[in-house]
């Protein structure tokens, strides 16, 4: 089916009705979040991701491992997926070799051949690329070496996350990483596990996505 | 849906004498109120806020065509593939072709009020696709075999005893509960499978941004990226006001939006898709779709004031702020959009001779306008709708302009004129009243009038009267 005469008649039809540009709003009127310090940002961060029921665990970046160790063995998932282009992704064997943890689950396959497994994952670990402390929220950019339905599928997910990659405001992370230039095919903010209010307004967590989010900062 | 039976009158009166109605949506609507104030407590943050919301969206309505074809340009270069509508009919048309091109007999849909515009699901259940509706809201009323009630919490009508029948009764294997976690469990075991197996996708649009042809999603459940990440094949449907400029606009706006809507400074995803899946990656859809439906927009827009109303957000704030909404549901609107932003643009996507009584639900109190994140004069556009619905043959804009023109209420306000006019009649005629007024028989628009107000009692002399006697005094 051509849609062509429909996108003609549609632009034909707006562009006769068309006015002359409002200006450009001044950059002093629109509204921006106000800059912070980096520890206030780690601050708010954490205070902001805790507020939607994220747990978020500040941990030095030498330590990290340990720490993660210490989370698994608490939760004891049975597997654990991972994106094979992760920074992370050489430690995940040491750290789950110890009798207790989860059973290493690499994502290399295309998703046709994962899905099942993935499907049946209990718990997954991603890189975040940046935080937003305004919003509290993490961004992520899946990519090959860390595919989309990671942060999605899993019932429990694990992000990692550098102290330093922390934004004060969204519109920052924006310009820090250059986005309006070159976008990833995708980009997700996360604030918290999957949540739903549509029964009652009852707040009701994992209803798609994962039940649980937790957040390691390094710093 | 079309509703060319549609009693406006007998739906408000239905809705009125059904308690559960009231206290489902007083409730709900208490609590998302409470939560928009408690996040913008900061009243020169909220004004500057809302300022700059209304100056991008207006700065987008002023260069609309252009934007719609760089975004329909980047789209196209980033491997989107971008379809025009004019009219639902083309739009459902689109989305079964590229349906039956992947070979998908079934379809998860992330939550989309274009698709409740189009009549989507009705359309591909005639054409042998099976809809499965994903977010918990929508889920629940597909089943229930309703429409939403609310733009984006569609079963606010439904306390969780009644969701707790739905289940049972339609979800095969359901037990019963009332338990909202235990409610929740069901919809996800049963959507999961769905989602796996799905050959495709369908979502609407929050943002669709020009610069970067990258369609924003914004959503709580992680349904909408289920419906968008999994299936090889991913179609967005977007209104044509959903384009914005630049990516730098995006922070104010989603504010505005999350924080209009449900209180939230930030929903729990915020999903940019730029492109399909690229080079390398292992998963993401195939192919993604973006259809862009006008259905009467166009001709909205070309109305200097009405198109105020294409800056709209479907935040619902001012649903959820209007008393008569609240009181009487959104199901009684008889229409996809319910609520003051529904009686303004449903009367123009619909006709004014179809849904112009929709106006008329309203005090014109301004309580929406004073919630609206992008200052739509909705109470201006409100009496603009019913001025067109008495508009004189050959005036008017609208669709189905003049068509609420009564002979009955013509003459009124031209005797009434005269009247005004014509000093010794009009003292003639007070006096009359003085006399008569209260003896009026309740017959005819006085008995319509009365039917849900106390007649007002007819003084026994005028006020000019009673100055002209007594004198005026200072108190």
């Amino acid at each position: 089916m051509s849609s062509t005469p429909a996108r003609e008649a549609i632009l034909t039809r707006l562009a006769a009705a068309c006015r002359t540009p409002a200006p450009v709003p001044a950059p002093a009127d629109i509204w921006d979040a106000p800059e912070l310090d980096a520890p206030k940002r780690l601050e708010l961060l954490a205070k902001r991701l805790q507020a939607v029921r994220t747990e978020v665990h500040v941990t030095p970046e030498k330590q990290w491992k340990a720490k993660l160790a210490e989370l698994l063995a608490a939760r004891k998932p049975a597997t654990l997926a991972h994106g094979t282009g992760a920074w992370f992704a050489k430690d995940l064997p040491g750290i789950c070799k110890k009798p207790g943890m989860p059973a290493l689950t690499p994502y290399y396959e295309d998703v046709d051949q994962f899905k099942d497994a993935l499907f049946g994952v209990e718990a997954s670990i991603t890189t975040a690329r940046a935080g937003i402390a305004e919003t509290g929220a993490l961004l992520l950019t899946p990519d090959a070496g860390e595919p989309r339905l990671l942060s999605l599928v899993p019932p429990v997910h694990f992000v990692v996350l550098r102290a330093r990659d922390i934004a004060a405001s969204f519109a920052g992370a924006i310009r820090d990483l250059k986005l309006a230039e070159a976008m990833p095919a995708n980009l997700v903010l996360i604030s918290g596990p999957s949540k739903t209010a549509d029964i009652e307004l009852t707040l009701t967590f994992g209803v798609h996505g994962p039940k649980e989010l937790i957040a390691l900062i390094l710093t | 849906m079309k509703s060319d039976s549609f009693d406006f009158t007998a739906a408000l009166q239905k809705a009125l004498a059904d308690p559960q109605i009231g206290g489902n949506f007083r409730g709900a609507l208490d609590g998302l109120r409470g939560k928009r104030l408690a996040l913008f407590n900061d009243a020169e943050e909220l004004a500057s806020l809302r300022a700059t919301g209304k100056a991008l969206k207006a700065r987008v309505l002023s260069r609309l065509p252009e934007l719609l074809t760089q975004l329909e340009a980047n789209c196209e270069k980033n491997g989107i593939r971008v379809h025009w509508a004019e009219t639902t009919e083309q739009a459902n048309r689109i989305v079964l072709s590229i349906l039956r091109e992947c070979g998908a007999d079934m379809v998860v849909k992330g939550k989309s009020m274009v698709s409740e515009e189009m009549g989507l699901n009705r359309f591909l259940e005639q054409n042998g696709v099976e809809p499965v509706e994903t977010d918990l809201g929508e889920f629940i009323i597909q089943l229930a075999v309703e429409p939403p009630s609310h733009i984006t919490a569609p079963a606010l009508h439904k306390n969780k005893l009644q969701v707790a029948e739905i289940f049972h009764r339609c979800v095969p294997g359901a037990p019963y509960t009332e338990n909202v976690e235990e409610l929740n469990a069901i919809a996800r075991t049963t959507l999961r499978e769905k989602f796996r197996t799905a050959k495709a996708g369908l979502s609407g649009v929050n943002f669709a941004i020009a610069e970067t042809g990258t369609l924003v999603l914004v959503e709580n459940e992680g349904n909408g990226r289920m419906c968008t990440h999994v299936p090889p094949v991913h179609i967005a449907l977007m209104g044509l006001e959903k384009v914005v400029e630049k990516l730098d606009d995006l922070p104010p706006l989603m504010r505005l939006l999350t924080g209009s809507a449900t209180g939230q400074l930030l929903s729990t995803y915020v999903n940019a898709i730029t492109s399909p899946r690229a080079e390398g990656e292992l998963d993401g859809p195939r192919e993604v779709h973006l259809v862009i439906l006008d259905n009467g927009r166009s001709t909205m827009f070309a109305d200097p004031e009405l198109s105020g109303a294409l800056r709209c957000l479907r935040c619902g704030a001012c649903l959820n702020n209007c008393p008569v909404y609240v009181r009487v549901g959104g199901h009684a609107y008889g229409s996809v959009y319910p609520g003051p932003i529904g009686a303004v643009i449903t009367p123009q996507l619909e006709g004014i001779d179809n849904k112009g009584d929709l106006a008329g639900a309203s005090s014109l109190c301004g309580a929406c306008e004073e919630v609206c994140p992008v200052k739509i004069p909705l109470a201006g556009h409100l009496r603009r709708i019913r001025a067109e619905g008495q508009a004189a043959p050959g005036e008017g804009c609208v669709r189905g302009a003049g068509a609420k023109r009564s002979l009955v209420e013509r003459l009124a306000w031209t005797a009434w004129a005269y009247t005004e006019t014509h000093p010794r009649l009009r003292e003639y005629l007070l006096r009359a009243a003085a006399l008569m007024g209260d003896k009026l028989p309740e017959v005819g628009p006085l008995k319509t009038w009365t039917a849900a107000r106390t007649a007002p009692r007819v003084a026994p002399k005028s006020l000019r009267q009673r100055v002209r006697e007594e004198g005026i005094r200072h108190e």
